[in-house]
């Protein structure tokens, strides 16, 4: 962490750096982002930025505890960034308690026990949302209709601090399951999900992010816009969206397939839920996922089937998180056995051989 | 032509155009030159004059016999840039980052710049070929695109293998360097005419001029220069960082990799720089040794950037007011390019035969930045031309695990710089892989020490075994001839008694 005058070579510098890269990161949330706190309204706004700001702060501590230099890692935009993804894996109206514990978990436990940034096995913002999820499945999976900003029905701005601070909300009245939440209610009836309320018709819908669901999965068009966007600036490659994309529309497929009346189809899984913000800015966090282009290409692959798996028949509606922290698992071994071929060498590490032409010395 | 592909490489800006359109200039006669003694890979030359000595241009200064056991052939002479009077001989600073004093000869020009007795130009058609390679050796030739490998020293791959081509690099692929670019399109002819001779000396078919297609007046410079030689034509490469590799510009011709751990004459090739070639040219048809060279000043910090014809052991301060001064303080100066070259602070060290440019840079070109921790984006892999894992080599070298670094191909680091370049963390990798690569080093001379140490006592012990017994053998002779004579005595005594 210093800027000592630099004493070897190279001497030139392309424009990449962390703060940039988080930067553009953000930026490529902002549309998403943006709509969702507009569609959710001013609870999702205060909760959002407590993320943000406990995310800070447990930073700043844990950086202080570590007896490192606080300032530069804390401008780096990694524990915004990570906070600001922790808000999108929540309920929208979610307690503030749920949002503190929410940057809590992921600084701490997501990022510093392992030794700070670059250090974690497990994408923070995931771990926490776990870990929340399973401890307060109440809370986690409380999703309502949404409530534009200024409409009528939307809470004002001293109403939301009484539902984000007090609990001051009635959640029966405006509760409201997300899709995949409704086919798992099916499931659990022992239904056929093909008369459940036009699921598919309402795709359109789904993507413009006017359903029930979580911050995150609220636009799943600005999400991929936002990916296309990273893409364009080479922030992520194309490899780890694409194969989880391609699993889960592969697998999806087979299945609906085969019982349309038990396994939606595919449009449905990619579009809902958490699934494109998962592909595009979750999955591809650097730390996490494996560096090489044909190791990515697994982890997506592993992590779209992972979820069709946990989706279709674990008693969670939604399976990306534990599905992208499962994978996170793997990608020490995928790196390990992904290796490229160095130049001069065989597969195996041996000095290729050369083409000697014969009769030598003339 | 078909072209390859290369793994890896980055595009830097190049900042050619601050100097590329300058022509070679030459430089008003410096007070004082510096000559280190080891301006080549191999064994320092001696000094071979006296302080208080006249010298004329081109005369013998400093060598080392070559063929030697000791240096492998691996050696090159220097000789006097102009003539003058000899001032000095002492150990004085480098030009290399440490600032380490190393062996020098001091010059005072007497401004006459006059040459001395040179050797017969040579006719390449009706020389021997080893008439040829002893007067490139004798002439101080190293490999001018700052390899400084001694070039007589790389021709003798024609007596291990039946080398099929010539590649001639021509691709200056460092950002700011415009030296090669700026010869090629003043002095094609000239070149070719030094490749002509290695192309004899080699007896190799074709030849192959590798060009980065930016740079299109010396590619057109060169093929009209090449016109009536047989076998010899010009290529355009991408221009990609670093395509001046030999073994990735080898790869790009021919779509071969040179095997890791060897040199290109395992594939029957052999790779000479355009700067080389020039310099061929004087020494065969003229009698010339290497004391000059052309240098690129530039830099965003440099009031006049351009191309200079320096005399080796000329100052860096006395380029640089050749150049008008600086127009601003440097952050960084370096000698060679942005991407590999090495820095240095004090302005007083001398251009040597590899130096093919004086950068002075400015913070905004260097864009300084603040180290940080590896977030493992990978971005360093797709930007390895060996096809290596930087950010993996980092933790192992960090971590003091050379072994393991070893074993995941830190000796195939060609130390290029574009996973650095592209670290968003600014890890100075290049800095850890340098050191990596100087402890296997270290590890190996100690096992070979070791292996040596062990030797030298085993065979102490045969030889004090041996001695012992000699010793033991001696004295039972002499203790046997003791009682021999002793006997012979009594017997004589008892007789003379009994007589």
């Amino acid at each position: 962490m210093n800027r000592a005058k630099i004493i070897s070579a190279p001497f030139m510098h392309s424009i990449d750096s962390v703060p940039r890269t988080m930067l553009l990161v953000m930026l490529a949330l902002a549309p998403a982002t943006a709509f969702s706190l507009y569609q959710f309204g001013w609870p999702a706004i205060i909760l959002f930025f407590i993320i943000i700001g406990s995310s800070l702060l447990f930073e700043a501590l844990s950086l202080l505890l570590a007896r490192k230099p606080v300032t530069p890692f804390l401008l780096d935009g990694s524990a915004v960034l990570t906070g600001w993804l922790v808000a999108m894996a929540l309920p929208p109206w979610a307690p503030w308690w749920i949002g503190v514990l929410g940057g809590f978990i992921a600084i701490v436990f997501g990022k510093h026990i392992y030794g700070g940034l670059g250090q974690n096995i497990f994408n923070p913002a995931m771990v926490a949302r776990i870990a929340l999820l399973i401890s307060f499945p109440l809370e986690m999976t409380f999703f309502m209709q949404p409530q534009p900003l200024f409409a009528e029905q939307s809470p004002n701005f001293s109403q939301a601090l009484d539902i984000i601070f007090m609990g001051g909300i009635d959640i029966d009245a405006l509760t409201s399951a997300s899709i995949l939440t409704q086919i798992k209610i099916l499931h659990f009836d022992g239904q056929s999900i093909g008369g459940a309320n036009g699921l598919v018709s309402d795709l359109p819908t789904a993507m413009l992010g006017v359903l029930p669901g979580g911050m995150g999965e609220a636009s799943a068009l600005l999400l991929v816009l936002g990916g296309v966007f990273l893409l364009a600036v080479r922030i992520i490659s194309w490899h780890t969206p694409f194969a989880m994309f391609a699993s889960m529309a592969l697998i999806a497929s087979i299945a609906h397939f085969f019982n349309p009346a038990y396994h939606p189809g595919m449009l449905t899984h990619l579009f809902s839920g958490g699934f494109v913000l998962g592909a595009f800015f979750i999955a591809t966090d650097y730390v996490t996922q494996p560096v090489s282009n044909t190791g990515r290409l697994i982890f997506g692959a592993g992590v779209g089937a992972l979820t069709f798996f946990i989706r279709a028949y674990s008693i969670f509606p939604e399976g990306v998180g534990f599905a992208i922290l499962l994978m996170n698992a793997m990608t020490p071994f995928i790196d390990h056995y992904i290796k490229p071929r160095i130049f001069g060498r065989s597969k195996s590490g041996e000095p290729l051989t050369g083409q000697l032409p014969q009769g030598g010395g003339k | 032509m078909k072209l390859f592909n290369v793994p890896g490489g980055v595009h830097p800006k190049d900042h050619k155009e601050l100097s590329a359109d300058r022509a070679i200039q030459a430089v008003p006669m410096p007070v004082e030159l510096s000559l280190p003694m080891h301006q080549h890979i191999g064994i320092a030359a001696k000094p071979m004059v006296q302080v208080g000595e006249l010298v004329t241009k081109g005369q013998l200064i400093g060598m080392c016999t070559r063929g030697a056991a000791s240096n492998n052939g691996i050696t090159a002479p220097v000789h006097a840039p102009t003539s003058g009077r000899i001032t000095n001989i002492a150990m004085q600073r480098s030009p290399h980052p440490s600032g380490l004093p190393e062996m020098m000869v001091t010059l005072e020009p007497d401004g006459a710049d006059a040459w001395g007795e040179l050797p017969a130009a040579l006719d390449p058609a009706s020389s021997s070929v080893s008439e040829l390679v002893e007067r490139i050796h004798r002439s101080g030739i190293v490999g001018m695109g700052g390899a400084m490998f001694p070039t007589a020293a790389k021709l003798d791959a024609r007596n291990n293998v039946d080398l099929l081509s010539l590649i001639i690099n021509g691709a200056e692929c460092e950002p700011y360097l415009t030296a090669d670019d700026r010869l090629m399109r003043e002095r094609a002819r000239n070149i070719v005419d030094g490749i002509s001779i290695l192309q004899r000396i080699l007896n190799v078919p074709n030849v192959i001029i590798a060009i980065e297609d930016r740079r299109v007046q010396a590619a057109d410079a060169m093929s009209d220069a090449t016109g009536a030689h047989k076998g010899m034509s010009v290529v355009l490469v991408p221009t990609l960082y670093p395509m001046g590799s030999e073994k990735h510009l080898i790869k790009v011709l021919t779509g071969e990799e040179v095997p890791s751990g060897a040199l290109p004459s395992a594939l029957g090739l052999v790779v000479n720089n355009v700067g080389t070639a020039y310099a061929i040219h004087e020494a065969v048809r003229y009698g010339q040794p290497l004391v000059s060279r052309i240098v690129t000043v530039s830099g965003g910090a440099i009031k006049h950037p351009g191309n200079y014809h320096v005399l080796l052991g000329t100052k860096v301060s006395h380029l640089v007011e050749t150049c008008g001064g600086f127009s601003q303080p440097p952050e960084q100066m370096l000698i060679g390019g942005p991407m590999m070259g090495l820095s240095f602070s004090d302005l007083e060290v001398p251009i040597t035969k590899g130096t093919n440019g004086i950068l002075a840079l400015t913070k905004s070109e260097v864009k300084p930045g603040t180290h940080r921790p590896c977030i493992r984006c990978g971005a360093c892999i797709p930007a390895c031309p060996s096809s290596l894992e930087p950010q993996d080599l980092f933790v192992l070298v960090r971590n003091e695990k050379i072994e393991p670094a070893l074993d995941a191909g830190l000796a195939d680091c060609i130390l290029c710089g574009a996973c650095s370049y592209v670290c968003p963390s600014h890890i100075p990798l290049v800095q850890f892989f340098n050191y990596g690569k100087g402890q296997a080093l270290e590890m190996r001379n100690e096992v070979m020490r070791a292996a040596r140490l062990k030797r030298l006592s085993d065979e102490r012990l045969v030889r004090s075994e041996e001695k012992a017994r000699q010793k033991k053998a001696k004295q039972d002779a002499r203790k046997k001839a003791i009682a021999d004579r002793k006997k012979a005595h009594e017997q004589k005594y008892e007789g003379e008694v009994k007589a």
